[in-house]
This record gives structure tokens, C-alpha cells and sequence, in this order.
């Protein structure tokens, strides 16, 4: 299959001539497209692709009219580039002179250009001299049947707006990220705008006669919302998004030269979609699996720390809570005893136990009894440290009730990072020595007041 | 207008074109209703993005049933179109996307696959995209069924039942819809389910869309899921109002939408249009208007309040530098050298000038130009102003000397007698300015 793709790829002409074509175009669009969806602008292609239609329309009829080769595609490239114009014009004008927000204002353009070009063609079908079947084709598409001047438009477009774009993506960035501030600082914002929605447009035209309607939407959008899984970096995301698009361009081309019956503008979209999918699930910034996997291991980390905790504090309240330094194992605990400390199941329990004694924290003894290791307490201190100042925290800094404390402390301890526990540590220097594990505020569930409680000494 | 009426009569048919507009107007109106509450979700393209993405549904459905049946073709667009919704929903919340990209993205790529559906195994029969998908508004009149005794269009029938539910689900569900539009957290707060809602108004799109295609063709409910609403928001800040005036907007765009689409290629010597076109682009002709005119908002108003506010300051400013150069002595000035003293185009300070003399402010002897009694009167409270304010700016403020004039300069316009009453007191009522300048007392 392979080598039959490679013989596809090698020998025919017309293949060769459409993979290109589309890789530059997806190429183009992919890297429009970021700055597009940074500035929650993602469907402006929608509404900028259907609004050529009347440009088309209009140019055909003036074309007419005058007696000139109405088809030929220059004329009709530059009426979809006025009408395409006059549309992104609109999209700012309204944004920037209303309170409709950008959906609606989309929505409008779109459905009102469109149908203003739906009227026009409805007229044109009634001209004497021609059907407007070859209007058809460049409003819907035609990649199959892309000759070579059509790649080499589409190539020397897509240079232009490459070029133009790295060449402002500083700029692009701002307007983006902080317009007010852009502002602020004497940048013409709005001409930036114009110049974004100037290179959309230059894309949609090319693109819209080559590959279709509804494939240039999915160009502009698809590759750059599949690059933001991968990275934060605006350069890094639009390497991410052009390669998405050529690599999504090549590959429907392909297919679609492949399988005879399979059209090769869906098959791009296709193509493109499988691959936001992969990137929306193994993606490596905010991927589905990811998500998971962190949040698994979250609640993990979180089981252990209750696990350690509880051990510490059964000893503690027997009076033999283990030191820092100078012990290999702790004393015995009871798989019941922990049992009663929260409102876990025993099986919970168990199965905590064995990804602790997995870790090298706890001992087992036999099934039912367990021991911490020299690690294993090391790790309780330090989680019963820390429940402890956050707790000696909140009821000092935001007056909770001793009896609300344990439950608060739980929610929220889980997620500190390293910093906010640094912080912590700098509160409570002055108090405590390194390792010092401070008496519970509160009496503690499940093992009785602790030997050492003194009621919140601090 | 005679000339109007005439061609109109000579193409209108009430048997024909009654039909037309009343589905027209049962489709803009169905949209329109669920399009205000679309509008205030920020959801204003799921029409669009229905439109085309129940395009696997409807092929789906033909190649199971085998046949164009619209009931399972109804279905199949339905349920495509939900999902379109839930998917959109999905890379929202699982993926963060950003909600128009996921928009896109979702309904692009449905749309591939219904195409792909089409063209790989249907293509031997007939299933054309263009034609399953959009039915033609003028074809109306031809399909009728019986209901009642009556001969009714088949598709006037359906929107009218459109209609009905997207109703009773508004009026019934009123609170419900506003809520969780408004303020979901609230909502969720109070019992309600957000979600709930959501899926329950992108289940009315979907149906109102799907019937809708099959009757008039796309371009138009998804003009009228935008259009109208938007036009309304941008005259009423109230639920009630809004939705009304939407209704009103719709039901307009339909008639006067026919109306020209039979009309208007008539001046140029053509045949009639598309009437679900000019619907849609009567609605955006209504909007635009809106945009300029609108009382409260529109351009063309807001640019008229922003001349009148610059004229009327124009005049107070010829009055201050009237009374001020009479202050040294020079009882009345000439065009020139008041033109050179406010920097004002010559154009704008005639008609200042023509005004304050209709007013009796000023009076023109010759080219010298001179303060009346009324005119001192208002002069010397703006001078007075603007000397009080210098000398409270300087007291109270560490702004340096050369900003004291610019602020005041501006302040002068917007100050009261209570203003300046408490500036007079506030600054232990002073006689001259930090300037060394006498500052007038109040006239009368």
C-alpha cells in the first residue's frame, strides 16, 4: 500500500500539483488561524468565506454587463477580495460600534452577505448567456480538478501571508494577548486588526475556489485549536498549527487519490479532525489523558497522605508517635484502627496499604498489621506537619471553628505547591523547630484525645 | 409608490404568494424567538453550525431507510444536530477549547463526513447535498395537504407547529430560560439544572433548523436566529421588549422580503429572485438602520450629541475669550484674530457665532464683534468658573502650574452655580486667580 501511494505520489502529475497546493494552503491558514483563535476569533472565517459569495456574484454581473470574459478568474478573485473587504470592514465596525458581541456579529455578516449573494446568483441563473456553473465550482470547490496555476496562486499567496504574519507576529501578538495596553502604547491596534482580517481574507479567496467553502473554515480553525494542546508558546503553537494543516492537507489529498470515490476536501477535514482529536486526547497541555493521569495521581498522592496521617496520629494518641531520626520501623498498627479514622471502606483501606508498602513507606507484618519504615515515617511527619500549621493557620488568619477545621484543612492542603507551603514554614519558623510535629487543635476522630493535646497551645 | 403598487399587483398572487410569506413569516418568527435567548448565550452561530452539520444525519438516515422519507431523514437530523451540541459542549469543558473554535471544528468536520457518506456509497443514487438539504421557499404553494376542509401548503402547516412549541417551551418555561441565561450560577443555586436548559434549547434549534431547511432553505433561519434579535437588543435592555420587538423585526423582514424579492430585480429588467434571500437581506438592511439610527446608540446619533457638545462648547469658549479681552480693555474682537485665539475651523465658528447673536448674546458691528448684556452675564460666570477651579486645583492639588489652565479649561464647562458656590467657599472666596487674574463675581 505503501509503495502504491509512493508510485501515486511519484508519477502523477495532477497529484502532485493538488498535495502541494493544499499543503500550502493548510500551511497558510494553520498559521492565521493562531492568532485568529488567541483573539476568540476562531469562526471569522465562517463568516468572511460565505461573504464573497455576493463580490462573486457582483463582479459576474458587471462583467456581464460590459461584455467582458465574466469567468475569468482574476475578475472573479477580486470580487470576492472587495466583498471579503467590505465584510471584515463590518465585522469591526460592528464589534468596535455596537455591544453585540462576536458570535452575533459573525452570525450577521454571514447570513446577511450570503443571502445578499444568493439574491445576486438567483438573478445571474436568469442572464442569457451563461449558467453560473462555473460559479458554482468557486464557491464550492473544486480540488480535485486543481490545475497548476491555481497551486501556484495558492503558493504565492500563502508566502505572502506567511511572511507577513511572522514579520508582525510581535505586533499580532499584542493585539491578541492586550489590545488596551497595544493602545496604550501607540500601536495602531485597529490597523493591526484590518491587517489580520487582510490576511484572512487573502486565504479564504484562494483557498474558497480551490478547496471549498466549508474546508477553508475548517482549515483556519481546526489546526490552530489542535496546536493549543501542545503548547503555551505563541511561536511553538504556530509551527504546531502550519504543520498540522500541511500535514492534514497532505494527507486527505493522498487518501483521496487513493480511493477514487473519496472527495478530497472532506478528506482533508477529515484528516484534520482526526488529528485535533489525538491532540485533544493525548495533547500535552490540557489533553484529555493527561487531565486524567494527573488527576489520578492526585488522588493518589492524597490517599497516602491520609493513610500516613492516620498512622501518626494513632500513634501519637498512644503516646508513642515515632521521631524524625533514630528509627528503622514504627510500632505496630492495626488495619481496624486506621479504619476508624475516616469514613473509608476497609478494602479502601487495604488497597492504600499496598501502594504505601509498593512506595517503600509501610511494612506489612501480616495482613492485618503494619509498621512505617524509616521513609515511611519521615513522610507522616511531614504530612501531619503540614495539616497542622495550615490548621493553626486557618484558625488564627480566617476564624474557623475548631470544628470545622480538620475538614477545611482537608480540602484545601491537598492542592498547596511549594511555594504556599514554603510560606507556611516562614509563618510558623519562629514556633517550631525543622521536623517538629505540633499538637492537634482539635480532638482528632477515631483515635480520642490525643496524650498531647493541650488545647490549641499556640 | 403608485408604480410600486402596480408591478406588485401584477406579480402578487394572494393563492401564491400569501402562502410564501406566511411560512416565510412562521420560519422568521420561530427562529427569531429562540435566537434572543441564543444571542444572550453568546451561542448566535449554533444555527449556522447546525445547519451544516446535519448533513451525516440526513445521509445516515437515507442509507439506512433507503428511502427520502422525511420523517427518518427529521430524526436523523435532530439527533445529529444534538450532537453536534454535546460535542461542541465536550471539547469545551474536557478540552478548554475555546467555544467558537469548538464550534468550527465540530461542525467542519461533520459535515466532511456527511459529504464523504454521500459521495462514497450514495453517490449512484439520488442524493444531492443541495437538494436533500434545502428546500426551496417559492415551491410552497404546490405541496398541499388537506387539513380541516382546507387545502394548506404542507410546510406552512409543520412551521406553524414549529411555532406553536417553541412558544408554549418560551412562555412555559420563561423563568427557567431566564435564569439560567442570565446568571446559570444562581440558577444552579436555585435547583435549576443550566445544563438541562441548554440542551433543551439547542433540541428546539435543532428541530426549528431541520424543519426550517427542508421548507425555506438554510440562508434564512440562519439569518433569523441572528438577525432580529440582534437588531432588538441593540434598542431594548429588557427580556420582555426584546423578544417582542425581535418578533416584530422578523415578521417585517418576511413580508417586505417577499415583497421585493418579486419587485426589485424588476427595475433592472430581471425576473424575480430569491425570496428567502431578500429575507434575510431585509433583516440586515433593519439592523443597519438600527446600527446608524437607533435613539439611544445609533452612530449617526451618537456622532449628532457629540457635534452638539463640541458646538455648544465652541460658544462658551467665544464667550469667555469675548469677555476676557475686554477685561484688557478691547471691547470687541474680529473673525481672524478669534479664530486665531480658540483654533477652531472658520466653518464652525460662523455658525457658533450666528447662533449666539440669535441668542442675543453677542452682537455684530461691522466685523468687530461684541459681548450684549446677556452675553457678559454668561461670560462672567465662566470666567468665574474657570478661575475658581485654578485656584481650587492649585490649593488642593499638586498638579504643576501649566496643567491648572488645561484642567480648568475643560472643567469650565460642566460647573454649576452649587459648583461654584462651593468652590467659592472652599477656596476662603478669593478675589484673584493663582494667575493674579480678578475672578468675576457671580452675576445674576
Amino acid at each position: 500500500m505503501i509503495a502504491t501511494l509512493f508510485a501515486t505520489f511519484q508519477f502523477d502529475y495532477n497529484t502532485r500539483v493538488v498535495v502541494t497546493g493544499t499543503a500550502l494552503l493548510g500551511l497558510a491558514s494553520g498559521m492565521v488561524g493562531v492568532f485568529l483563535l488567541l483573539r476568540k476569533r476562531a469562526l471569522v472565517g465562517d463568516a468572511i468565506s460565505h461573504a464573497t459569495l455576493p463580490g462573486v456574484a457582483a463582479v459576474f454581473l458587471v462583467a456581464t454587463a460590459l461584455g467582458w470574459n465574466a469567468k475569468s478568474l482574476p475578475i472573479l478573485l477580486l470580487g470576492a477580495a472587495i466583498s471579503g473587504i467590505v465584510a471584515a470592514l463590518f465585522i469591526v465596525m460592528l464589534r468596535a460600534g455596537t455591544m453585540l458581541k462576536e458570535d452575533a456579529v459573525l452570525g450577521i455578516i454571514l447570513s446577511v452577505f450570503f443571502g445578499i449573494g444568493t439574491a445576486l446568483l438567483r438573478i445571474i441563473q436568469q442572464l442569457p448567456t451563461g449558467s453560473s456553473a462555473g460559479l458554482e465550482s468557486f464557491i464550492y470547490g473544486k480540488t480535485a480538478n486543481m490545475i497548476a496555476e491555481d497551486a501556484y496562486l495558492i503558493g504565492g499567496a500563502a508566502l505572502v501571508v506567511c511572511s507577513l504574519t511572522l514579520a508582525l507576529s510581535k505586533e499580532l501578538k499584542l493585539l491578541c494577548f492586550d489590545t488596551t495596553f497595544g493602545q496604550s502604547q501607540g500601536w495602531p491596534m485597529t490597523l493591526l486588526d484590518l491587517v489580520l482580517m487582510g490576511a484572512v481574507v487573502t486565504v479564504v479567496i484562494v483557498g474558497l475556489q480551490a478547496v471549498g467553502l466549508i474546508l477553508m473554515i475548517a482549515l483556519l480553525v481546526i489546526p490552530a485549536a489542535a496546536a493549543r494542546f501542545w503548547t503555551h508558546r505563541l511561536s511553538k503553537m504556530l509551527i504546531i498549527a502550519s504543520l498540522i494543516g500541511a500535514v492534514s492537507s497532505i494527507a486527505g489529498s493522498l487518501a483521496s487519490a487513493y480511493f477514487p470515490h473519496l472527495p478530497s476536501g472532506p478528506a482533508i477535514v477529515i484528516a484534520a479532525a482526526i488529528l485535533f482529536l489525538l491532540s485533544l486526547f493525548f495533547g500535552s497541555i490540557g489533553g484529555v489523558l493527561g487531565q486524567v493521569v494527573r488527576r489520578r495521581s492526585h488522588r493518589r498522592e492524597t490517599n497516602h497522605q491520609h493513610v500516613l496521617r492516620g498512622i501518626y496520629e494513632i500513634l501519637e494518641a498512644r503516646d508513642r508517635a515515632p521521631l524524625q531520626r533514630g528509627l528503622l520501623r514504627s510500632d505496630e498498627i492495626s488495619v481496624q484502627a486506621l479504619l476508624g479514622t475516616r469514613s473509608w471502606s476497609l478494602s479502601h483501606v487495604r488497597k492504600i496499604l499496598q501502594q504505601l508498602v509498593a512506595r517503600d513507606y509501610v511494612v506489612a507484618h501480616s495482613p492485618e498489621l503494619y509498621t512505617l519504615t524509616a521513609s515511611g515515617i519521615r513522610a507522616a511527619i511531614s504530612a501531619t506537619r503540614q495539616h497542622r500549621m495550615f490548621e493553626f493557620y486557618l484558625q488564627h488568619q480566617a476564624e474557623i471553628s475548631a470544628a470545622g477545621l480538620d475538614r477545611t484543612a482537608d480540602f484545601a492542603e491537598h492542592v498547596f505547591d511549594d511555594d504556599m507551603v514554603a510560606e507556611l514554614e516562614q509563618i510558623f519558623a519562629s514556633q517550631l523547630a525543622p521536623f517538629e510535629v505540633p499538637p492537634s487543635p482539635h480532638p482528632i476522630d477515631g483515635v480520642g484525645v490525643p496524650a498531647s493535646f493541650r488545647g490549641g497551645a499556640m | 409608490m403608485n408604480a410600486l403598487l402596480g408591478e406588485l399587483s401584477f406579480a402578487w398572487q394572494w393563492s401564491l404568494d400569501g402562502w410564501i410569506g406566511l411560512a416565510g413569516m412562521l420560519c422568521a418568527m420561530s427562529a427569531a424567538l429562540l435566537g434572543c435567548f441564543l444571542l444572550l448565550r453568546r451561542m448566535s452561530l449554533l444555527g449556522d453550525a447546525i445547519s451544516h452539520a446535519v448533513l451525516p444525519g440526513i445521509a445516515a438516515a437515507f442509507l439506512i431507510s433507503g428511502s427520502r422519507s422525511s420523517a427518518f431523514m427529521f430524526i436523523g437530523a435532530v439527533l445529529v444536530g444534538l450532537l453536534t451540541v454535546w460535542l461542541t459542549e465536550a471539547a469545551r469543558s474536557f478540552g478548554r477549547v475555546d467555544e467558537g473554535a469548538a464550534t468550527g471544528v465540530v461542525f467542519t468536520s461533520l459535515f466532511a463526513i456527511g459529504l464523504v457518506m454521500i459521495e462514497t456509497s450514495a453517490s449512484h443514487v439520488d442524493l444531492d447535498p443541495g437538494c436533500v438539504l434545502y428546500g426551496d421557499i417559492e415551491m410552497i404553494p404546490l405541496d398541499l395537504i388537506s387539513l380541516g376542509g382546507w387545502q394548506v401548503p404542507r410546510v406552512v402547516a409543520i412551521l406553524a407547529v414549529v411555532f406553536v412549541i417553541n412558544c408554549s417551551a418560551v412562555i412555559v418555561l420563561r423563568k427557567e430560560f431566564q435564569i439560567t441565561t442570565f446568571d446559570a450560577g444562581l440558577a444552579r443555586s436555585q435547583g435549576y439544572s443550566p445544563l438541562f436548559m441548554h440542551y433543551l434549547l439547542a433540541s428546539l434549534v435543532a428541530i426549528t433548523s431541520v424543519c426550517s431547511f427542508e421548507a425555506v432553505g438554510n440562508i434564512l433561519v440562519v439569518a433569523m436566529f441572528v438577525v432580529p434579535p440582534a437588531t432588538a437588543l441593540l434598542l431594548t435592555k429588557r427580556l420582555g421588549p426584546m423578544i417582542v420587538l425581535s418578533l416584530i423585526f422578523a415578521i417585517i423582514a418576511a413580508w417586505v422580503g417577499h415583497i421585493s424579492a418579486l419587485v426589485v430585480p424588476r427595475w433592472f429588467g430581471f425576473q424575480s429572485t430569491s425570496t428567502s434571500a431578500m429575507m434575510s437581506v431585509i433583516a440586515g438592511l433593519m439592523l443597519l438602520l438600527t446600527v446608524f439610527f437607533s435613539p439611544q446608540h445609533g452612530l449617526v446619533v451618537k456622532f449628532l450629541r457629540r457635534r452638539g457638545m463640541a458646538g455648544a462648547i465652541l460658544a462658551e469658549d467665544i464667550l469667555a475669550t469675548l469677555f476676557r479681552s475686554s477685561e484688557s480693555g478691547q471691547d470687541a474682537m474680529d473673525l481672524t484674530s478669534l479664530q486665531r485665539k480658540l483654533l477652531a475651523s472658520g466653518f464652525w465658528l460662523r455658525v457658533m457665532l450666528k447662533r449666539l447673536q440669535w441668542r442675543g448674546e453677542i452682537a455684530l458691528d461691522g466685523s468687530s464683534i461684541g459681548l450684549t448684556a446677556a452675553g457678559v452675564q454668561r461670560a462672567q460666570n465662566l470666567v468665574r468658573s474657570h478661575r475658581l477651579w485654578e485656584k481650587y486645583l492649585s490649593s488642593e492639588t499638586d498638579l504643576v502650574d501649566g496643567r491648572l489652565h488645561v484642567q480648568a479649561e475643560g472643567l469650565e464647562h460642566f460647573t454649576s452655580r452649587q459648583i461654584r458656590e462651593q468652590l467659592d467657599q472652599e477656596t476662603n472666596r478669593p478675589a484673584i486667580d493663582p494667575h493674579g487674574k480678578k475672578i468675576p463675581p457671580e452675576s445674576q
